[in-house]
């Protein structure tokens, strides 16, 4: 009977589409309402095969891993995606040509910027953490995942929300919200998917068999809440039209800028600060086989950074039309969060007390350790940055920008490349990774593409700072801006360098993957019961 | 149940939860830790209070140092425009073709109109003054509208083509494409390449004499030389605007062209136009 509904239903969906496709004004809507036709055929066709089979049974005695297979490969694919734009639109940057005339108006710098920073934040940061979670809220809380397969449902729905952001962005739809570019309906879709992972998660917890909650599964939970607050408050618009995809935003001037970077800061804040910290607390301590150093740290600094974080957003408009009372407000909160924000990488840290050794010889442990920190020096030089005498230096300077790749490379990307070193082996049941010389290689890699990354950056961001405010004895200007662009372009070339080192890292890590999945090495099955609760 | 046990390796208690294999030390805060965490808060108490920072009903705290970001820059600025002010006047009031007799005022409006070229010109005409193709280069003495200071400074005033100043230069090239055959254009082409001694096919030029004659002479010349009163460019030399070869100057002739400057006397004023022009005159070619 179900199976009927969701026939009627994706039939009208289709219908619907194929109007859109039709009625569309605008290139991304069209193409978009196409993509929408060719997923709902494709689903009733699969639903109507499957009407009236008899229906497999499903084991639900062990835990539902399948989702997490499948985020796995996903935030590897995402991943590579992702730093591959991102080494392309570096060399953009140091040769204005690669914006090639034959590829406009699609893979101009403008476009394809905002697809590297969604591939990454969102497609690669965002798999990692939803596979993670649904990983290790099984885990810590001995239950299978609540919802049956609304689980997939999350998995293909964010994949759909990927696909349509990306094509948006080349194909011109743009809200023009930095990290918010989406447009009306891809952000509407969005919100069914995370509220979907909103209630499996939930759903997980509320069945637990462990009397307690494991802290992995706070900041999970935070993270999840509050990007979900986040990203419907910030997407407040009013579509021009249902056949188009330009939107108006609810907010203007001073007060959409507020909101933006409210959103934008906690972005960083939720998403890449509070759900990697989830990650953190489960896989430092499985992959070190130590306990966690200091649960009461853990509790504090939890609260803390939860409380802080969210009013931190004003340091990204210091001396803009935002009054004073609110940037003093922003930059305070800011620095009050340095403590808390260090809480997460002296628990990660310190929990390897009695395991140091295990640094000379797991390559896995080793990029953990980078990646706290890197987590450590980025969280230190965020609230150095908003303080508004440092920000009137590097604001609207490459700083920023290194500022930014320190904290995703560094901190996201190494947490993100050890969790799924730890995984791959144990989803597919195998002794460990194909290649261990080869998760060295990336180690070595990465590490010095970021170095070389956020160096070039710190040169240039305060090289161009201090040539943008040059006065000479009278007060006039030394330095136009283009004399600030010439003087960047080595450090261009290091930072694209930089770029294809961690690249090439990334994709050494797929081979691995990719050679430990198909590889014949099965050494254990991959039974998975539900653990007994221990306490 | 929970039971609580001690850890080998640092001989700290756990906690006596235990989540897949996962357990907790019941280590207590770092001290340092703490107290950082406690001086950043005190700090920012105290900020709060010497800094604009709470919001009120229907403002916010001012803070006991009265300060603000806007009247930090105002101030900054205003400690500048002091210092320069009696330079500023005798420059907004000076006769500029008598500034090289002033060396300090001079040298003043030269460095003032750097900063001025870098900040409103360097777009167009490039942070060193060279020009790109449709934007004369300003370094050499090949002038289209004039180049003793005066003329600069009218030009910098008023601008070109414009629709906003109606001082502006004015001149307009029609595209002869519409006026001559395609023939025509071809041997006219010819002749510009033979005026301005380039490789050409002398039958071609020879015809496009009479063409140039007959269309283009009334502006350029007959020499073509060109004309500033017109704006029209010397032809005889090696300077291009839009490019000299066959091709560029075939598409000049077949759709014209059409260059426009905006006046920056408004945006400007009296004592920046003076400065910038004395800049630019003396990049090289001024006369």
């Amino acid at each position: 009977m179900l199976n009927y509904v969701k026939l009627v239903l994706l039939g009208l969906i289709f219908l619907f589409a194929a109007l859109a496709a039709n009625w569309g004004r605008d290139i991304a809507y069209q193409v978009h309402a196409i993509l929408i036709m060719a997923v709902s055929a494709g689903l009733f066709f699969w639903v109507l095969r499957n009407t009236d089979e008899p229906v497999r049974p499903v084991d639900t005695s062990g835990y539902l891993d399948g989702v997490v297979r499948a985020g796995v490969i996903a935030t590897g694919f995402w991943g590579c995606i992702g730093f591959l734009v991102g080494v392309v639109i570096a060399f953009q940057l140091a040769f204005p040509a690669l914006n090639f005339d034959w590829a406009q108006p699609f893979a101009n710098f403008g476009r394809l910027r905002p697809l590297h920073t969604s591939a990454v934040i969102f497609a690669f940061g965002g798999n990692a953490l939803i596979m993670s979670s649904f990983y290790i809220v099984q885990r810590t809380c001995g239950a299978r995942l609540w919802g049956g397969n609304l689980a997939w449902f999350v998995f293909w729905g964010y994949q759909l929300f990927i696909v349509l952001a990306a094509t948006g962005y080349l194909l011109g739809a743009t809200q023009s919200k930095e990290y918010a570019e989406p447009e009306w309906y891809v952000d509407i879709w969005l919100t069914i998917v995370w509220v979907s992972f909103l209630a499996v998660y939930l759903g997980t917890i509320f069945i637990r068999r462990e009397r307690h909650i494991y802290v992995a599964n706070w900041f999970l939970l935070s993270f999840i809440v509050t990007v979900a607050m986040l990203h419907i408050v910030n997407n407040i618009s009013i579509p021009v039209s249902i056949w188009g995809s330009k939107s108006v935003q609810l907010f203007s001037g001073v007060q959409d800028a507020m909101t933006q970077w409210w959103y934008g800061h906690n972005a960083v804040g939720f998403f890449l600060t509070s759900g990697f910290l989830g990650m953190m607390y489960y896989f430092v301590p499985k992959q070190a086989g130590r306990p966690v150093y200091s649960y009461k740290l853990s509790i504090i600094h939890f609260w803390a950074l939860t409380f802080l974080y969210i009013w931190a957003g004003p340091h990204h408009l210091h001396y803009t039309a935002l009054p004073d009372w609110a940037s003093t407000l922003g930059m305070v909160f800011s620095i009050i969060l340095w403590m808390p924000s260090w809480g997460g990488m002296i628990n990660g840290l310190m929990t390897l007390q009695g395991a140091w050794d295990k640094l000379r010889t797991d390559p896995i442990i080793r990029m953990m350790v980078v990646s706290l920190a890197f987590y450590g020096m980025s969280t230190f030089e965020g609230p150095m940055m908003s303080i508004r005498a440092v920000n009137s230096l590097s604001h609207y300077t490459d700083w920023t920008i290194g500022h930014v790749h320190s904290g995703a490379l560094g901190w996201n990307g190494m947490i993100t490349f050890s969790a799924l070193y730890f995984l791959t082996p144990k989803l597919w049941g195998r002794a460990q990774m194909y290649s261990m010389s080869a998760i060295n290689w990336h180690f070595w890699l990465a590490t010095i593409g970021i170095i070389l990354y956020a160096a070039s950056m710190w040169v240039t961001g305060i090289m161009e700072g201090l040539m943008w405010r040059e006065v000479d004895a009278q007060g006039f200007l030394v330095n136009s801006f283009a004399d600030t662009v010439s003087a960047k372009f080595p450090m261009y070339v290091v930072r694209g360098l930089g770029g294809v080192l961690y690249l090439a890292g990334g994709l050494i890590m797929a081979w691995n993957m990719w050679m430990t999945i198909r590889g014949g090495n099965k050494v254990t099955v991959p039974v998975n019961p539900i653990a007994t609760p221990a306490e | 149940m929970s039971k609580t046990e001690t850890d080998e390796a640092t001989g700290v208690d756990t906690t006596g939860h235990e989540w897949d294999g996962i357990k907790e030390l019941n280590n207590p805060l770092p001290r340092w830790w703490l107290w950082c965490f406690y001086l950043t808060i005190i700090w920012g108490i105290g900020y709060t209070i010497a800094f604009p920072a709470w919001p009120m009903l229907s403002s916010a705290t001012q803070g006991v140092l009265g300060y603000s970001t806007r009247a930090e820059v105002a101030a900054e600025i205003d400690r500048f425009e002091q210092q320069n002010a009696s330079l500023k006047s005798a420059l907004a009031q000076s006769d500029l073709t008598q500034l090289a007799a002033n060396p300090d005022l001079q040298r003043f409006a030269v460095a003032n109109g750097a900063a001025v070229f870098r900040t409103n010109c360097s777009q167009c005409h490039g942070s060193g003054a060279a020009g790109a193709k449709g934007y004369p280069n300003l370094l050499d003495d090949d002038w289209l509208w004039g180049g003793s200071i005066d003329e600069i400074a009218y030009t910098v005033t008023h601008g070109i083509r414009n629709d906003v100043d109606s001082d502006a230069h004015w001149s307009q090239m029609p595209a002869f494409g519409d006026i001559l055959e395609e023939g025509q254009i071809g041997e006219v082409v010819h002749h510009v390449l033979a005026l301005s001694g380039q490789e050409h096919d002398s039958g071609l030029a020879e015809a496009g004499a009479v063409v140039f004659e007959e269309n283009c002479a009334s502006c350029h010349g007959e020499a073509g030389l060109g004309d500033r009163e017109q704006g029209a460019p010397n032809l005889t030399d090696a300077i291009w605007l839009y490019g000299g070869d066959a091709q560029a100057l075939t598409d000049t002739v077949t759709y014209s062209r059409f260059g426009v400057m905006p006046p920056w006397g408004g945006r400007l004023g009296k004592a920046d136009v003076n400065a910038v022009s004395a800049y630019v005159h003396g990049l090289g070619g001024g006369e």
